[in-house]
Protein backbone atom coordinates (compact mmCIF):
# COMPACT_ATOMS: atom_id res chain seq x y z
CA UNK A 1 0.00 0.00 0.00
CA UNK A 2 2.88 2.10 0.38
CA UNK A 3 3.96 1.98 -3.13
CA UNK A 4 0.97 2.01 -4.25
CA UNK A 5 0.74 3.32 -7.68
CA UNK A 6 -2.08 4.37 -9.81
CA UNK A 7 -2.17 5.77 -13.64
CA UNK A 8 -5.40 7.69 -14.44
CA UNK A 9 -5.03 7.31 -18.20
CA UNK A 10 -7.28 7.18 -21.24
CA UNK A 11 -5.56 4.07 -24.01
CA UNK A 12 -5.50 6.34 -27.23
CA UNK A 13 -3.82 9.01 -25.90
CA UNK A 14 -0.05 9.55 -26.74
CA UNK A 15 0.84 11.06 -23.22
CA UNK A 16 -0.75 8.30 -21.38
CA UNK A 17 1.48 6.06 -23.37
CA UNK A 18 4.40 7.62 -22.39
CA UNK A 19 3.69 7.11 -19.14
CA UNK A 20 2.85 3.55 -19.43
CA UNK A 21 6.39 2.78 -21.17
CA UNK A 22 8.04 4.22 -18.70
CA UNK A 23 6.30 2.05 -15.70
CA UNK A 24 6.62 -1.28 -17.97
CA UNK A 25 10.66 -0.46 -18.70
CA UNK A 26 10.83 -0.29 -14.97
CA UNK A 27 7.99 -3.10 -14.63
CA UNK A 28 6.51 -0.97 -12.01
CA UNK A 29 3.05 -2.82 -11.06
CA UNK A 30 0.21 -0.18 -11.12
CA UNK A 31 -3.47 -0.14 -11.54
CA UNK A 32 -4.45 1.06 -14.49
CA UNK A 33 -7.82 3.38 -14.85
CA UNK A 34 -9.25 4.40 -17.77
CA UNK A 35 -10.72 7.41 -17.89
CA UNK A 36 -14.21 8.99 -19.74
CA UNK A 37 -13.35 12.06 -21.27
CA UNK A 38 -16.41 13.40 -21.50
CA UNK A 39 -17.23 12.36 -17.98
CA UNK A 40 -14.31 12.87 -16.07
CA UNK A 41 -13.97 11.34 -12.82
CA UNK A 42 -14.07 12.92 -9.14
CA UNK A 43 -10.35 11.73 -8.57
CA UNK A 44 -8.77 13.35 -11.90
CA UNK A 45 -10.80 16.64 -11.21
CA UNK A 46 -9.24 16.94 -7.73
CA UNK A 47 -5.69 15.47 -8.65
CA UNK A 48 -5.66 17.35 -11.50
CA UNK A 49 -7.16 21.10 -11.20
CA UNK A 50 -5.16 22.93 -13.46
CA UNK A 51 -5.15 20.64 -16.69
CA UNK A 52 -7.87 18.12 -15.75
CA UNK A 53 -6.07 16.29 -17.97
CA UNK A 54 -4.77 12.83 -18.43
CA UNK A 55 -2.55 10.81 -17.58
CA UNK A 56 -1.89 11.49 -14.10
CA UNK A 57 0.36 9.40 -12.17
CA UNK A 58 -0.39 8.79 -8.46
CA UNK A 59 2.52 7.15 -6.16
CA UNK A 60 1.48 6.98 -2.28
CA UNK A 61 -1.71 9.43 -2.87
CA UNK A 62 0.12 12.26 -4.43
CA UNK A 63 -0.20 13.21 -8.09
CA UNK A 64 2.22 13.74 -11.18
CA UNK A 65 0.97 15.24 -13.67
CA UNK A 66 2.45 16.48 -17.69
CA UNK A 67 3.74 12.98 -19.26
CA UNK A 68 7.05 13.83 -19.08
CA UNK A 69 7.37 15.30 -16.07
CA UNK A 70 6.27 12.14 -15.28
CA UNK A 71 8.67 10.03 -16.99
CA UNK A 72 11.40 11.81 -14.90
CA UNK A 73 9.83 11.16 -11.77
CA UNK A 74 9.27 7.23 -12.62
CA UNK A 75 12.82 7.31 -13.77
CA UNK A 76 14.44 9.09 -10.66
CA UNK A 77 12.39 7.13 -8.36
CA UNK A 78 12.72 3.51 -9.30
CA UNK A 79 16.26 4.49 -10.22
CA UNK A 80 17.78 0.95 -9.95
CA UNK A 81 16.48 -0.36 -13.63
CA UNK A 82 16.64 0.58 -16.74
CA UNK A 83 17.90 4.14 -16.74
CA UNK A 84 15.51 6.60 -19.06
CA UNK A 85 17.82 9.72 -18.94
CA UNK A 86 21.51 9.63 -19.24
CA UNK A 87 24.11 10.35 -16.50
CA UNK A 88 25.96 13.24 -17.72
CA UNK A 89 24.23 16.27 -16.87
CA UNK A 90 24.94 17.56 -20.59
CA UNK A 91 23.64 14.30 -22.34
CA UNK A 92 20.45 14.52 -19.97
CA UNK A 93 19.96 18.30 -21.02
CA UNK A 94 19.97 17.08 -24.79
CA UNK A 95 17.38 14.48 -24.41
CA UNK A 96 15.21 17.01 -22.63
CA UNK A 97 15.84 19.63 -25.61
CA UNK A 98 14.54 17.15 -28.13
CA UNK A 99 11.75 15.67 -25.71
CA UNK A 100 11.00 19.29 -25.81
CA UNK A 101 11.04 19.55 -29.22
CA UNK A 102 8.85 16.73 -30.20
CA UNK A 103 6.18 18.23 -27.86
CA UNK A 104 6.56 21.25 -29.51
CA UNK A 105 6.63 20.53 -32.97
CA UNK A 106 4.62 17.38 -33.69
CA UNK A 107 1.65 18.06 -31.85
CA UNK A 108 1.50 21.84 -33.37
CA UNK A 109 1.60 20.69 -36.91
CA UNK A 110 -0.96 17.70 -35.97
CA UNK A 111 -3.56 20.15 -34.84
CA UNK A 112 -2.71 22.54 -38.03
CA UNK A 113 -3.03 19.25 -39.85
CA UNK A 114 -6.34 18.46 -38.83
CA UNK A 115 -8.29 22.08 -38.92
CA UNK A 116 -6.90 22.97 -42.53
CA UNK A 117 -7.66 22.22 -45.90
CA UNK A 118 -5.96 23.00 -49.49
CA UNK A 119 -2.10 24.73 -49.14
CA UNK A 120 -2.28 25.26 -45.15
CA UNK A 121 -3.27 21.49 -44.93
CA UNK A 122 0.27 21.02 -47.46
CA UNK A 123 2.20 23.31 -45.95
CA UNK A 124 1.90 21.60 -42.31
CA UNK A 125 2.17 18.27 -43.60
CA UNK A 126 5.38 19.47 -45.11
CA UNK A 127 6.94 21.54 -42.03
CA UNK A 128 6.14 17.77 -40.15
CA UNK A 129 8.25 15.65 -42.82
CA UNK A 130 10.84 18.29 -42.08
CA UNK A 131 10.58 17.59 -38.17
CA UNK A 132 10.70 13.87 -38.83
CA UNK A 133 13.83 14.25 -41.15
CA UNK A 134 15.29 16.42 -38.29
CA UNK A 135 14.82 13.86 -35.77
CA UNK A 136 16.30 11.19 -38.22
CA UNK A 137 19.68 13.47 -38.36
CA UNK A 138 19.58 13.61 -34.49
CA UNK A 139 19.06 9.63 -34.57
CA UNK A 140 21.72 9.33 -36.75
CA UNK A 141 23.35 5.63 -37.15
CA UNK A 142 22.65 5.27 -33.14
CA UNK A 143 19.52 2.36 -32.84
CA UNK A 144 17.82 4.80 -30.20
CA UNK A 145 17.62 8.14 -29.80
CA UNK A 146 19.46 7.39 -26.42
CA UNK A 147 21.74 5.19 -27.97
CA UNK A 148 22.13 1.74 -27.33
CA UNK A 149 19.16 2.15 -25.19
CA UNK A 150 15.76 3.18 -25.46
CA UNK A 151 14.58 6.30 -23.63
CA UNK A 152 13.89 9.96 -22.82
CA UNK A 153 13.67 10.91 -26.24
CA UNK A 154 12.91 7.68 -27.99
CA UNK A 155 9.77 7.38 -25.80
CA UNK A 156 7.59 10.23 -26.41
CA UNK A 157 8.56 10.07 -30.43
CA UNK A 158 7.51 6.70 -30.68
CA UNK A 159 4.10 7.80 -28.72
CA UNK A 160 3.09 9.53 -31.86
CA UNK A 161 3.42 6.65 -33.81
CA UNK A 162 -0.19 5.60 -34.05
CA UNK A 163 -1.35 9.07 -35.27
CA UNK A 164 1.41 9.17 -37.74
CA UNK A 165 -0.06 6.06 -39.07
CA UNK A 166 -3.40 7.49 -39.24
CA UNK A 167 -2.49 10.80 -41.20
CA UNK A 168 -0.91 8.51 -43.60
CA UNK A 169 -4.03 6.89 -44.05
CA UNK A 170 -6.69 9.61 -43.95
CA UNK A 171 -4.27 12.25 -45.43
CA UNK A 172 -1.53 10.75 -47.25
CA UNK A 173 1.19 11.91 -45.06
CA UNK A 174 4.63 10.22 -46.62
CA UNK A 175 5.87 8.94 -43.53
CA UNK A 176 7.79 6.13 -46.13
CA UNK A 177 9.76 9.00 -47.05
CA UNK A 178 11.61 8.81 -44.00
CA UNK A 179 12.81 5.10 -44.14
CA UNK A 180 15.12 5.83 -40.72
CA UNK A 181 12.52 6.88 -38.80
CA UNK A 182 10.10 3.56 -40.14
CA UNK A 183 12.88 1.45 -39.47
CA UNK A 184 13.57 2.89 -35.52
CA UNK A 185 9.99 2.73 -35.09
CA UNK A 186 9.67 -1.08 -36.11
CA UNK A 187 12.47 -1.67 -33.57
CA UNK A 188 10.55 0.72 -30.41
CA UNK A 189 7.79 -1.60 -31.70
CA UNK A 190 9.21 -4.77 -30.78
CA UNK A 191 9.97 -3.81 -27.73
CA UNK A 192 7.61 -5.67 -24.78
CA UNK A 193 7.19 -2.16 -23.20
CA UNK A 194 6.12 -0.55 -26.15
CA UNK A 195 4.21 -3.09 -27.70
CA UNK A 196 1.69 -3.32 -24.37
CA UNK A 197 1.57 0.30 -24.19
CA UNK A 198 0.52 0.97 -27.91
CA UNK A 199 -3.20 1.62 -28.44
CA UNK A 200 -4.85 -0.48 -31.05
CA UNK A 201 -4.79 0.83 -34.78
CA UNK A 202 -7.98 0.57 -35.63
CA UNK A 203 -9.06 2.31 -32.78
CA UNK A 204 -7.04 5.60 -33.18
CA UNK A 205 -8.36 5.38 -36.74
CA UNK A 206 -12.02 5.53 -35.44
CA UNK A 207 -11.46 8.02 -33.33
CA UNK A 208 -9.45 10.45 -36.07
CA UNK A 209 -12.29 9.78 -38.32
CA UNK A 210 -14.52 10.94 -35.22
CA UNK A 211 -12.26 13.77 -34.26
CA UNK A 212 -12.03 15.19 -38.13
CA UNK A 213 -15.96 14.68 -38.42
CA UNK A 214 -16.60 16.73 -35.40
CA UNK A 215 -14.15 19.65 -36.44
CA UNK A 216 -15.76 19.88 -39.70
CA UNK A 217 -19.66 20.45 -38.94
CA UNK A 218 -18.46 23.15 -36.02
CA UNK B 1 33.68 26.64 -7.80
CA UNK B 2 34.68 27.12 -11.55
CA UNK B 3 37.90 26.28 -12.19
CA UNK B 4 40.36 28.88 -15.02
CA UNK B 5 39.47 26.05 -17.40
CA UNK B 6 35.63 26.72 -17.60
CA UNK B 7 34.66 28.74 -20.38
CA UNK B 8 31.10 29.94 -20.33
CA UNK B 9 29.05 32.05 -22.37
CA UNK B 10 25.39 33.34 -22.77
CA UNK B 11 23.57 34.70 -25.95
CA UNK B 12 20.93 36.80 -25.12
CA UNK B 13 18.54 40.31 -25.76
CA UNK B 14 18.45 42.47 -22.81
CA UNK B 15 14.15 42.68 -22.79
CA UNK B 16 13.92 38.60 -22.85
CA UNK B 17 12.45 36.95 -19.78
CA UNK B 18 13.98 33.79 -20.78
CA UNK B 19 17.58 35.22 -21.20
CA UNK B 20 16.71 36.67 -17.54
CA UNK B 21 16.05 33.09 -16.09
CA UNK B 22 19.60 32.03 -16.95
CA UNK B 23 20.96 35.04 -15.56
CA UNK B 24 19.82 34.33 -12.60
CA UNK B 25 20.59 31.08 -12.02
CA UNK B 26 24.34 31.87 -13.07
CA UNK B 27 24.32 34.97 -10.64
CA UNK B 28 22.87 32.42 -7.74
CA UNK B 29 25.47 29.72 -8.62
CA UNK B 30 28.79 32.69 -8.83
CA UNK B 31 29.49 31.35 -12.27
CA UNK B 32 31.45 34.34 -14.40
CA UNK B 33 30.43 34.10 -18.06
CA UNK B 34 31.07 36.32 -21.19
CA UNK B 35 27.36 37.51 -22.38
CA UNK B 36 26.55 38.24 -26.03
CA UNK B 37 23.59 40.69 -26.80
CA UNK B 38 22.46 39.46 -29.80
CA UNK B 39 20.42 41.43 -32.71
CA UNK B 40 17.12 39.38 -33.43
CA UNK B 41 16.62 41.05 -36.74
CA UNK B 42 20.30 40.35 -37.66
CA UNK B 43 21.25 36.94 -35.72
CA UNK B 44 24.62 36.34 -35.39
CA UNK B 45 26.69 33.80 -37.07
CA UNK B 46 27.35 32.37 -33.73
CA UNK B 47 23.24 32.48 -32.63
CA UNK B 48 22.62 30.14 -35.74
CA UNK B 49 25.56 27.29 -35.35
CA UNK B 50 24.28 27.27 -31.61
CA UNK B 51 20.86 27.29 -31.91
CA UNK B 52 19.96 25.67 -35.88
CA UNK B 53 16.41 24.21 -34.59
CA UNK B 54 14.76 26.66 -32.64
CA UNK B 55 17.47 30.15 -33.80
CA UNK B 56 16.28 31.84 -30.52
CA UNK B 57 17.75 33.39 -27.38
CA UNK B 58 18.90 32.29 -24.66
CA UNK B 59 21.77 30.13 -26.01
CA UNK B 60 24.16 28.83 -23.27
CA UNK B 61 27.60 27.41 -24.42
CA UNK B 62 29.41 25.50 -21.82
CA UNK B 63 33.15 24.54 -22.60
CA UNK B 64 32.02 24.63 -26.46
CA UNK B 65 28.78 23.00 -25.96
CA UNK B 66 25.61 24.57 -26.37
CA UNK B 67 22.12 24.41 -24.97
CA UNK B 68 19.03 25.79 -25.57
CA UNK B 69 15.38 26.45 -23.82
CA UNK B 70 15.73 28.54 -20.84
CA UNK B 71 14.46 25.87 -18.17
CA UNK B 72 16.93 23.42 -19.41
CA UNK B 73 19.48 25.22 -19.15
CA UNK B 74 18.81 26.35 -15.40
CA UNK B 75 18.19 22.46 -14.80
CA UNK B 76 21.65 22.05 -16.17
CA UNK B 77 23.10 24.38 -14.30
CA UNK B 78 21.50 23.13 -11.18
CA UNK B 79 23.43 20.08 -12.11
CA UNK B 80 26.69 21.18 -13.02
CA UNK B 81 27.46 23.55 -10.03
CA UNK B 82 26.14 22.45 -7.10
CA UNK B 83 26.10 25.04 -4.17
CA UNK B 84 22.60 27.22 -3.56
CA UNK B 85 20.51 24.09 -5.16
CA UNK B 86 17.82 25.46 -7.47
CA UNK B 87 16.19 22.41 -7.78
CA UNK B 88 15.10 20.44 -4.36
CA UNK B 89 16.47 17.11 -3.40
CA UNK B 90 13.37 15.24 -2.90
CA UNK B 91 11.89 13.38 -6.22
CA UNK B 92 8.20 14.42 -5.78
CA UNK B 93 8.83 18.10 -4.99
CA UNK B 94 11.27 18.41 -7.73
CA UNK B 95 8.33 17.15 -9.90
CA UNK B 96 6.06 19.77 -8.62
CA UNK B 97 8.88 22.55 -9.38
CA UNK B 98 9.07 21.05 -13.36
CA UNK B 99 5.39 21.20 -13.19
CA UNK B 100 4.66 25.02 -11.88
CA UNK B 101 7.62 25.85 -13.86
CA UNK B 102 5.85 24.55 -17.18
CA UNK B 103 2.01 26.12 -15.83
CA UNK B 104 4.13 29.21 -16.10
CA UNK B 105 5.31 29.13 -19.80
CA UNK B 106 1.80 27.09 -20.69
CA UNK B 107 -0.49 29.08 -19.64
CA UNK B 108 0.75 32.48 -18.32
CA UNK B 109 3.44 33.31 -21.00
CA UNK B 110 1.39 33.24 -23.72
CA UNK B 111 -2.03 34.59 -22.20
CA UNK B 112 -0.63 37.87 -20.68
CA UNK B 113 1.12 38.57 -23.60
CA UNK B 114 -1.78 37.95 -26.15
CA UNK B 115 -4.00 40.44 -23.61
CA UNK B 116 -1.63 43.19 -24.72
CA UNK B 117 -0.56 42.55 -27.73
CA UNK B 118 -3.09 41.40 -29.84
CA UNK B 119 -5.35 43.86 -31.87
CA UNK B 120 -8.85 41.99 -31.64
CA UNK B 121 -10.49 43.41 -28.45
CA UNK B 122 -12.32 40.02 -27.87
CA UNK B 123 -9.31 37.95 -28.23
CA UNK B 124 -7.64 40.03 -25.73
CA UNK B 125 -10.49 39.97 -23.27
CA UNK B 126 -10.76 36.29 -23.01
CA UNK B 127 -6.25 36.15 -22.98
CA UNK B 128 -6.96 37.98 -20.08
CA UNK B 129 -9.56 35.94 -18.38
CA UNK B 130 -7.33 33.04 -19.01
CA UNK B 131 -4.10 35.33 -17.64
CA UNK B 132 -6.52 35.50 -14.40
CA UNK B 133 -7.06 31.92 -13.72
CA UNK B 134 -4.21 31.01 -14.11
CA UNK B 135 -2.51 33.57 -12.00
CA UNK B 136 -5.15 32.23 -9.46
CA UNK B 137 -3.25 29.20 -9.41
CA UNK B 138 -0.09 30.07 -8.41
CA UNK B 139 -1.30 32.35 -5.84
CA UNK B 140 -2.87 29.06 -4.76
CA UNK B 141 0.76 28.10 -4.91
CA UNK B 142 2.30 30.53 -3.43
CA UNK B 143 0.19 30.83 -0.52
CA UNK B 144 2.28 32.69 2.57
CA UNK B 145 5.81 31.45 1.54
CA UNK B 146 8.51 33.00 1.14
CA UNK B 147 9.64 31.85 -2.04
CA UNK B 148 7.63 29.13 -4.54
CA UNK B 149 11.28 27.54 -3.79
CA UNK B 150 10.86 28.04 0.35
CA UNK B 151 12.96 30.23 2.15
CA UNK B 152 15.16 30.82 -1.02
CA UNK B 153 15.06 31.09 -4.57
CA UNK B 154 14.11 27.55 -6.63
CA UNK B 155 13.10 26.56 -10.02
CA UNK B 156 9.54 27.92 -10.22
CA UNK B 157 10.63 31.33 -8.59
CA UNK B 158 13.56 31.63 -11.44
CA UNK B 159 10.52 30.65 -13.95
CA UNK B 160 8.51 33.47 -12.76
CA UNK B 161 11.04 36.55 -13.18
CA UNK B 162 8.54 36.80 -16.41
CA UNK B 163 5.30 37.27 -13.75
CA UNK B 164 7.38 39.28 -11.30
CA UNK B 165 8.78 42.09 -13.78
CA UNK B 166 7.52 41.64 -17.59
CA UNK B 167 3.91 41.33 -16.12
CA UNK B 168 3.69 44.48 -14.48
CA UNK B 169 5.75 46.16 -17.07
CA UNK B 170 2.98 45.19 -20.28
CA UNK B 171 0.09 46.23 -17.97
CA UNK B 172 0.76 49.47 -17.62
CA UNK B 173 1.71 49.35 -21.10
CA UNK B 174 -1.77 48.24 -21.86
CA UNK B 175 -3.47 50.16 -18.93
CA UNK B 176 -4.55 46.36 -17.56
CA UNK B 177 -5.01 44.76 -13.91
CA UNK B 178 -3.33 41.56 -14.55
CA UNK B 179 -1.29 41.41 -11.73
CA UNK B 180 -2.37 43.60 -9.03
CA UNK B 181 -2.39 43.08 -4.68
CA UNK B 182 -6.03 43.35 -4.77
CA UNK B 183 -6.64 40.58 -7.15
CA UNK B 184 -3.46 38.51 -6.00
CA UNK B 185 -2.65 39.42 -2.77
CA UNK B 186 -0.40 36.41 -2.20
CA UNK B 187 1.21 36.28 -5.69
CA UNK B 188 1.88 40.45 -5.58
CA UNK B 189 3.74 40.24 -2.36
CA UNK B 190 5.96 37.10 -3.70
CA UNK B 191 7.01 39.39 -6.56
CA UNK B 192 8.06 42.20 -4.26
CA UNK B 193 10.16 40.31 -2.29
CA UNK B 194 11.83 38.37 -5.46
CA UNK B 195 12.39 41.86 -7.46
CA UNK B 196 14.26 43.20 -4.43
CA UNK B 197 16.34 39.79 -3.98
CA UNK B 198 20.01 41.14 -4.10
CA UNK B 199 20.63 38.27 -6.83
CA UNK B 200 17.48 39.13 -8.76
CA UNK B 201 17.81 42.73 -8.45
CA UNK B 202 21.41 42.12 -10.08
CA UNK B 203 19.91 40.40 -13.01
CA UNK B 204 16.86 42.05 -14.32
CA UNK B 205 17.72 44.66 -17.04
CA UNK B 206 17.02 48.36 -16.46
CA UNK B 207 13.65 48.90 -16.78
CA UNK B 208 12.86 51.93 -18.53
CA UNK B 209 14.54 51.09 -21.92
CA UNK B 210 13.00 47.48 -21.81
CA UNK B 211 9.27 50.08 -21.06
CA UNK B 212 10.15 52.41 -24.01
CA UNK B 213 11.23 49.17 -26.59
CA UNK B 214 7.40 47.24 -25.30
CA UNK B 215 5.65 50.54 -25.85
CA UNK B 216 7.14 51.48 -29.12
CA UNK B 217 6.00 47.67 -30.16
CA UNK B 218 2.87 48.43 -28.74
CA UNK B 219 1.83 51.40 -30.33
CA UNK B 220 3.24 50.33 -33.39
CA UNK B 221 0.85 47.37 -33.79
CA UNK B 222 -2.31 49.80 -32.82
CA UNK B 223 -1.10 52.73 -35.23
CA UNK B 224 -3.16 51.47 -38.11
CA UNK B 225 -6.44 51.03 -36.24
Amino acid sequence: MADEVVLLDFRPSPFGMRVRIALAEKGIKYEYREEDLKNKSPLLLQMNPVHKKIPVLIHEGKPICESLIAVQYIDEVWNDTNPLLPSDPYQRAQARFWADYVDKKIYDNFSKISASKGEEKEAAKKELIQVLKLLEEELGDKSYFGGHNFGFVDIPVVSYYPWFKALETFDSLNVGECSKFTAWAKRCLQKESVAKSIPDQRVINELFVELRKNSSTE
Amino acid sequence: MASNQEEVTLLGVIGSPFVCRVKIALKLKGVEYNYVEENLANKSELLLKYNPVHKKVPVFVHNGKPLAESLIIVEYIDETWKNNPILPSDSYQRALARFWSKVIDDKIVGASWKSVFTVDEKEREKNVAETHEALEFLENEIKDKKFFGGEELGLVDIAAVYVAFWIPLVQEIAGLELLTSEKFPNLYKWSQEFVNHPIVKESLPPRDPVFAFFKGRYESLFASK
